[in-house]
């Protein structure tokens, strides 16, 4: 009874995804985004989803890859690691290919090992945790840079323009927060600074006053922030209100226009790493143009999602055949890979070869590269 | 000594907050002896009616003065009490009699249908506002260092003060209060007196949900970030407040949250920020071992 009930279930079950296997070699080509579509970091999930949007439209537009369309879906992981490894479940079993995605670190790390044993490949946009790429997975690829390096180019900065000031360093807890923290403080410490407080904060609260307050009472006139903008935000408009005169530097969490939002006028001044503005190279100027014509900034993420899928398409078509193993070795060995970003070629580890960061400032809600 | 002052001042306006939202709380449990699990939900809905107000207001160009305030706290009250009142009227009088865990199921419910509710109809992305209260005042100063208390903190201090007093005053002196205490002593012995107790459960919501309003408001003036999911955070301090304070008990629930308040700014000022929360639950943890019944609640009497 029991058998019979078990084996009618595998019978219809198999009957059920018989034609959805078939439809996957014929039909189109699924990809998916994935980022903090809804709560707190939502803003950076949006530019993911319409990089990625725009991609898919272009590509389809140009003959989809190897004749055929791509069909994009768009996964919520609310930059929570539990709901990235249920999302990577889902998406891989929908036999998804390719992920361009996720955005938190925390999220990419869980979801990379799910992806590696399914045998989908991914792509991070924003996740720069070296730890992401480091661990020997076979799928991983980012188009950003590693928060050694960022951490690298803000800690000297510091030490070496900012020695005279008193410092202090502040993060989250979170994969990418507490890393970026400490590699700052790592290349810090190393050109010769000491911070006077280092701690960690509780992401998603509203009063950051105890913390502000012993800012002030240590006379902090530096703030590093590895942490988000919505925290980001809170920390320094609550120290302005204090009266305290103090210079937030953060990390590339901080490019989205609402981190202005939320500071307002206190994030006058603040200072950021990110990568040179994407928005101003020759090789984006006609797809900013598109994006501008609708009345969409590409600001922040949004270029690099872009760029992810624009560069594994031209992996795909390049192999010539829908196996990622076969694409992850073709996109390691076959670059530089021609994108909205530049060229582009990677490491056997995944990460970009040429990486850059430089400093931007905020001023009057708006943020500029400084020289 | 400025540094504890300062840290005092922020550990009493924090906690001013959890305490009113921890009056809900403790109000529904005292009436039904139920955790209203929407109340923290309820306080976000608070706190989106306020922005809405506050932003339609700004757009007419007349949001001025405390009497433009008093019209937000006001317009925020009144339809924050009608979800209140909704909610119960949907969600738990059609449950009353049955099993135990019934509401406390459908009021779980009821958080993640408020939270998708407001997600959907107002985005997922949080909403700034800029200060409306700004400045303060100085208390002291000592060397560089400034103890300042804001206005925001001293109104947010003043208001849950005065809410406190006449809802005490409300429960213990006025004829509604008779009603509701009579209820919450036991609900089948009033009705038979004549006592109208779905009403009085239905007013007990209401006046819980306008507490959550102005609660909501208090934190939007002070904060200026909101977003759909502030509820849960809020609602979980909240109701350890009212279960350290003594669920069931009004100056109960004002001192669980003033203590919870003090406590995480203080851990936070002297030990290590991140184990703010641990601090805070080993505390509850302690107190509850040694006063089952929390710090100014008294023990239910099992009638034989």
């Amino acid at each position: 009874m029991f058998n019979r009930r078990v084996l009618l279930g595998a019978t219809g079950a198999a009957a059920l995804s018989a034609p959805s296997l078939v439809q996957a070699q014929s039909g189109p080509i699924r990809v998916a985004s994935v980022g903090p579509m809804t709560g707190q970091y939502a803003a950076f999930g949006t530019q993911l989803r319409i990089g990625a949007e725009a991609a898919v439209a272009d590509l389809n537009a140009a003959g989809g890859v190897m004749g055929r369309q791509l069909a994009l879906e768009i996964g919520d992981d609310a930059c929570d690691p539990r709901q990235a490894v249920s999302v990577a479940n889902q998406l891989a079993s929908r036999r998804v290919r390719f992920i361009a995605g996720h955005f938190c670190s925390g999220s990419s790390i869980p979801a990379r090992d799910v992806y590696a044993e399914e045998g989908v490949l991914m792509m991070s946009p924003a996740s720069t945790n070296p730890r992401f790429t480091e661990e020997g997975k076979w799928n991983t690829f980012r188009v950003c840079g590693r928060d050694d390096q960022q951490g690298q180019v803000a800690g000297t900065h510091i030490a070496r323009q900012m020695g005279d000031q008193r410092v202090a360093i502040l993060h989250d807890n979170s994969a990418y927060g507490r890393g970026l923290a400490e590699e700052t403080k790592k290349a810090m410490n190393a050109a010769g600074k000491q911070e006077e407080i280092f701690a960690a904060y509780t992401p998603g609260e509203r009063d950051y006053n105890a913390i502000v307050s012993r800012l002030q009472a240590a006379n902090i006139q530096v703030l590093y922030i590895g942490g988000y903008h919505t925290e980001s935000g809170l920390i320094l408009r609550q120290a302005r209100e204090r009266g305290l005169n103090l210079t937030l530097i953060g990390g590339d969490a901080l490019v989205t226009n609402e981190f202005w939002q939320i500071a307002g006028p206190a994030g006058e001044g603040t200072l950021m790493t990110f990568a040179s503005d994407p928005r101003r190279r020759p090789t984006a100027a006609e797809v900013v143009a598109r994006f501008r014509a609708r009345n969409v900034d590409p600001e922040g993420y949004v270029l690099y999602t872009y760029a992810a899928l624009q560069i594994w398409a031209a992996a795909m078509a390049r192999t010539n055949a829908d196996d990622p193993r076969r694409i992850a070795a073709t996109l390691k060995s076959g670059g530089p890979w021609q994108s909205v970003l530049g060229p582009i070629s990677f490491t056997d580890k995944g990460d970009p070869t040429e990486p850059d960061y430089v400093f931007y400032r905020w001023n009057n809600g708006a943020y500029a590269e400084i020289s | 000594m400025a540094y504890a002052l300062q840290q005092l001042i922020n550990g009493v306006a924090l906690g001013m907050i959890y305490g009113l939202i921890a009056v809900g709380y403790t109000m529904v449990y005292g009436i039904i002896g139920m955790i209203n699990f929407a109340h923290g939900d309820i306080f976000m809905v608070g706190a989106f009616v306020a922005l809405i107000t506050i932003v339609l207001l700004l757009s007419g160009g007349i949001m001025e003065g405390p009497g433009a305030i008093m019209l937000v706290l006001l317009v925020s009250m009144c339809v924050t009490a009608l979800y209140g009142w909704t909610v119960e009227r949907v969600a738990y009088r059609p449950l009353r009699g049955s099993f135990r865990l019934a509401p406390l199921i459908s009021a779980i419910g009821m958080s993640i249908v408020l939270q998708n509710y407001v997600q959907v109809a107002q985005g997922a992305r949080v909403k700034p506002l800029e200060p409306i209260v700004p400045g303060g005042f100085t208390v002291l100063t000592e060397g560089t260092f400034v103890v300042q208390v804001s206005w925001m903190q001293l109104v947010i201090v003043l208001v849950t003060l005065a809410v406190l007093a006449v809802f005490t005053w409300l429960v213990t002196r006025t004829a509604l209060g008779r009603s509701m205490r009579a209820c919450e002593q036991d609900r089948r012995m009033a009705q038979l007196l004549g006592i109208n107790t779905d009403r009085v459960i239905s007013i007990t919501f209401v006046i819980g949900a306008s507490l959550a309003a102005v609660a909501g408001m208090m934190y939007l003036l002070r904060y200026g970030v909101i977003d759909f999911y502030i509820g849960f955070l809020a609602g979980v301090k909240a109701f350890t407040a009212a279960v350290l304070g003594g669920i069931g008990s009004l100056p109960g629930a004002v001192l669980g949250g003033l203590l919870i308040g003090l406590i995480e700014t203080f851990w936070s000022a002297y030990f290590s920020v991140a184990y703010k929360d641990v601090a805070t639950f080993a505390i509850l943890a302690i107190v509850l071992i040694f006063m089952p019944t929390g710090l100014l609640g008294r023990a239910e009497v099992e009638k034989v």
